[in-house]
């Protein structure tokens, strides 16, 4: 390495362990990164900031060597380098803890730690080893135990140890946080600074700013695949960070529910046995949600999240036809038209292959929860023309960006594709709706719109029942909250009383109130 | 020799195919990738073997050209599969289908023909041992590689850092691909170990079992195979365990036939099927989680860019 590359040295002293400059990624007419440059210094955690789709991933992806930039170049310590694959990253330091675990559910601890180690060992060593990180940096795992039976939690364990074995450099997490309970992610903070404090550079991507503000010394912003800037988080509220993000400032929610009226969805002693080998089974689930409140269920994902909405929504029957009633008649074992005869509207928690069908046009996937309803169809055969105005006046009502005519669901982006499946069914006018994860992978601006809408629907008299991984999304918009945690729910109390940390405590299985029946 | 003693070297004989074959696909299993056309890479491995150890009057030059036809055609079904990503049921299907015709063109100059036997183990002293003696010591070389064969696989899945990548390729692919492990490769070098697999089963079947050859003569044997590795939960002991049990059953049901049974010959023909199945099923349902099948078998991987 003959050429002598410049390199910028600011006032915080040397060179930095990694500069990315100038970095272009282009897919196909798509440019995804567009000339971003990255600086990363020993010692420090930099946070990576943008929404859905600023091309924090890609960035990340080719920093691990799973992309090849179109432009520009690395650096490490100043000196050019190719990082080709995960393993030329690696064996130069870089380690990363995938937001989608890259874990293998049927293989053990020690065999998933196995598969990414670059020198080979066996597993007994690599036992001892995964022993010494966890007494080390207090991440206990259990190397014999097959990944399948671990939590949420545990699986990042895995990952992280898994970095660590190999004595990173260069630690990059993605949106760490998102399936860690607040008291679970406060010990993954004093990790990563006590990683920190030994010299390792971490390079922190989340959506999360308070956590941001709290953990980082430098913050680099991009949207829509440019680099807005870096700043000091410390030195900036919130506020600006999300504008700086969003390119405009966010809307507020406003949440001033009204009374609540009449119970619309009762459930009781709901139980069901697992669906699958690896569900959940449903422990004597009891809940009421009354006209014009919003209830929020809390928990981290897997806890029978998606086995309590498939129960409510009539995917699955219930035990019993009177543990699920809905405007006093008992649907526990009737489908899901039968619910929606009655007033239930319900938004999966997948909008691509359960909320919508990918490859079909808008106005089929307005028919696929609507044809029951006048005026989409005659005698049996459906109004094409009925469904398209309908689709259109959903695309309006919700803001849905999308391209001309009748496109399919598949093409449009994450955020527009959530309003367009939320206002499908807010456009009815639903006396229930229960959504799982409103605003999942959703880009700030939609999230609030979806919030709004559904806070709206609240005042103008629906029972909403909106379960949701986002804790400061359920105290932003609902008025009483519960926990599930390994199928059983806490009896649900006024958002107004709970703490985050009480929260927190039921959604890791613990705390009081935490088997209400 | 008893009737007890013949009656096992027919099993063994009957058994040698169905085990190479099943392991072969097993390992393109394990490495995520199902390919359907075990029968015909049986097939056209069955013909070119026999043609070549007549044309060269050399069973060893048959039993490679068995083998090297079946790896030639399973590099067809790798290009479609991982060049293209197509979708394994019907290229497994288009497969078989193409393998069953091809083995009619190679192998019809060659009807008529005969080979002799294959040279078998023979150990002064033990190979005369009675009963015992002929079944363990005096087989032909392909039994024993057979048993070689069973015994590496659960070696190298189970106990190597190669079986450890490929399960885990197997398992999932995405999430292997972002470690980097080399999901393609991995796979392609499964598919051909399947294909030559199948093709050194089906030489056995024209070299050894029948020593003619005849148009449709594997006879379905490549689907026992693939189901042998479903109800064997992809593992190369059970697996062994299914084809040595369904060759007795198929032997064991022919002397029946034969003898004084009054049951139907088309109940008793079925019969191998209902006992393989069933003894692997209620294998498979002692041990639940065992039964999955890896995760990512049969789903076309593409990487990004």
């Amino acid at each position: 390495m003959a050429s002598e590359p410049s390199v910028d040295v600011d006032r915080a002293g040397g060179v930095p362990l990694v500069s990315m400059r100038g970095i272009v990624k282009r897919f196909g007419d798509f440019t995804a990164n567009d000339g971003i440059d990255l600086d990363i210094r020993a010692g420090e955690i930099h946070a990576l900031l943008g929404e859905n789709g600023a091309g924090k991933s890609t960035l990340v992806k080719i920093l691990y060597g799973l992309l090849q930039p179109s432009a520009g170049e690395i650096l490490w310590s100043g000196r050019p380098v190719v990082l080709a694959s995960p393993v030329a990253a690696r064996s130069l330091g870089i380690g990363m803890v995938f937001q989608h675990f890259s874990l293998f559910e049927n293989l053990t601890v020690a065999e998933n730690i196995a598969a990414a180690m670059d020198q080979g060992l066996s597993l007994g060593a690599i036992a001892a080893r995964v022993k010494e990180i966890g007494e080390r940096y207090g991440l206990q795992l259990d190397p014999g135990r097959p990944v399948w039976t671990l939590s949420a939690g545990e699986r990042q364990r895995i990952e992280i140890v898994r970095c660590l074995m190999q004595d990173p450099r260069l630690l990059v997490l993605d949106e760490p946080t998102s399936v860690l309970t607040p008291q679970e992610a406060e010990r993954l903070f004093e990790t990563l600074e006590s990683l920190r404090d030994q010299g390792t550079a971490i390079l922190y991507i989340s959506h999360r700013l308070e956590e941001v503000r709290r953990l980082c010394t430098q913050a680099t912003i991009l949207r829509l695949g440019r680099k807005v800037g870096t700043v000091d988080p410390r030195s900036v509220s919130a506020r600006q960070l999300a504008a700086m993000m969003v390119g405009a400032e966010v809307g507020e929610v406003r949440a001033d529910a009204g009374p609540a009226g009449a119970p619309v969805l009762s459930v009781r002693d709901l139980s069901l046995p697992p669906a699958s080998v690896h569900g959940i089974a449903l422990r004597d689930v009891a809940l009421e949600v009354r006209a014009g409140e919003i209830v929020g269920i809390a928990g981290i994902a897997g806890n029978g999240q998606s086995e309590l909405f498939g129960a409510l929504s009539g995917e699955r029957p219930a035990n019993a036809a009177s543990t699920i009633v809905i405007d006093g008649v008992p649907v526990g074992l009737q489908g899901v038209n039968a619910r929606r005869a009655l007033g239930a509207a319900f938004v999966a928690e997948e909008r691509l292959g359960h909320g919508a069908v990918p490859a079909h046009a808008l106005s089929d996937n307005i028919v696929l929860t609507r044809h029951a309803e006048p005026g989409i169809s005659r005698l049996g055969f459906l109004l094409p023309a009925a469904a398209k105005a309908l689709a259109e006046r959903v695309r309006t009502a919700f803001d849905v960006r999308a391209g001309r005519g009748d496109p399919a669901a598949a093409t449009l982006s994450g955020g527009n594709l959530q309003k367009f499946v939320v206002g499908r069914e807010m456009t009815r006018q639903p006396r229930l709706l229960v959504v799982n994860q409103p605003t999942w992978g959703v880009d700030a601006a939609a999230a609030a719109l979806i919030r709004q809408a559904l806070v709206d629907g609240a005042k103008a008299g629906a029972a909403i029942l909106v379960i949701s991984q986002d804790l400061d999304e359920l105290f932003e918009i609902s008025g009483r909250i519960a926990v599930i945690h390994d199928g059983r729910l806490s009896a649900p109390r006024p958002a107004g009383e709970l703490t985050r940390e009480a929260i927190g405590l039921l959604m890791g299985g613990s705390g009081e109130g935490a088997h209400a029946h | 020799m008893t009737l007890a003693e013949a009656v096992l070297l027919t099993v063994i004989t009957a058994s040698t195919p169905l085990l190479i074959a099943a392991i072969g696909e097993l390992l393109a299993e394990r490495a995520g990738v199902l390919n359907l056309g075990v029968e015909g890479m049986m097939a056209v491995g069955a013909a070119c073997a026999f043609a070549a150890a007549v044309s060269l009057d050399s069973t060893l030059g048959g039993f490679v050209a068995g083998a090297g036809a079946g790896m030639a055609l399973s590099l067809v079904f790798a290009f479609a599969v991982l060049g293209v990503a197509a979708n394994q049921v019907a290229s497994g299907l288009a497969l078989t289908i193409l393998g069953l015709g091809l083995s009619g063109v190679i192998g019809a100059p060659f009807v008529g023909a005969r080979r002799d036997p294959i040279a078998h183990l023979s150990l002064p002293g033990l190979t005369d041992l009675p009963f015992i003696g002929r079944p363990l010591f005096g087989q032909d070389p392909i039994v024993y590689l057979s048993f070689a064969l069973a015994a590496a696989m659960a070696w190298f899945l189970f106990r190597t850092r190669g079986g450890l990548t490929l399960r885990a390729i197997g398992e999932d692919h995405a999430s292997a691909h972002a470690l980097g492990l080399p999901v393609l490769k991995a796979r392609f070098l499964a598919i051909l170990f399947g294909g030559a697999c199948a093709g050194l089963a089906g030489a056995y079947l024209s070299l050894v079992y029948t020593r003619f050859w005849s148009p449709g003569m594997t006879g379905g044997r490549g689907w026992i195979a693939l189901a042998l590795v479903v109800f064997a939960a992809w593992r190369p002991g059970r697996a062994l365990a299914g084809a040595y049990l369904f060759g007795l059953a198929t032997v064991l049901q022919l002397h029946a036939q034969a003898g004084a049974i009054r049951l139907p010959s088309q109940l008793l023909s079925a019969m191998p099927y209902l006992v393989t199945i069933l003894a692997l099923v209620i294998l498979a349902a002692r041990d639940r989680r065992s039964t999955g099948a890896p995760a990512s078998l049969g789903i076309p991987f593409v990487p990004d860019r």
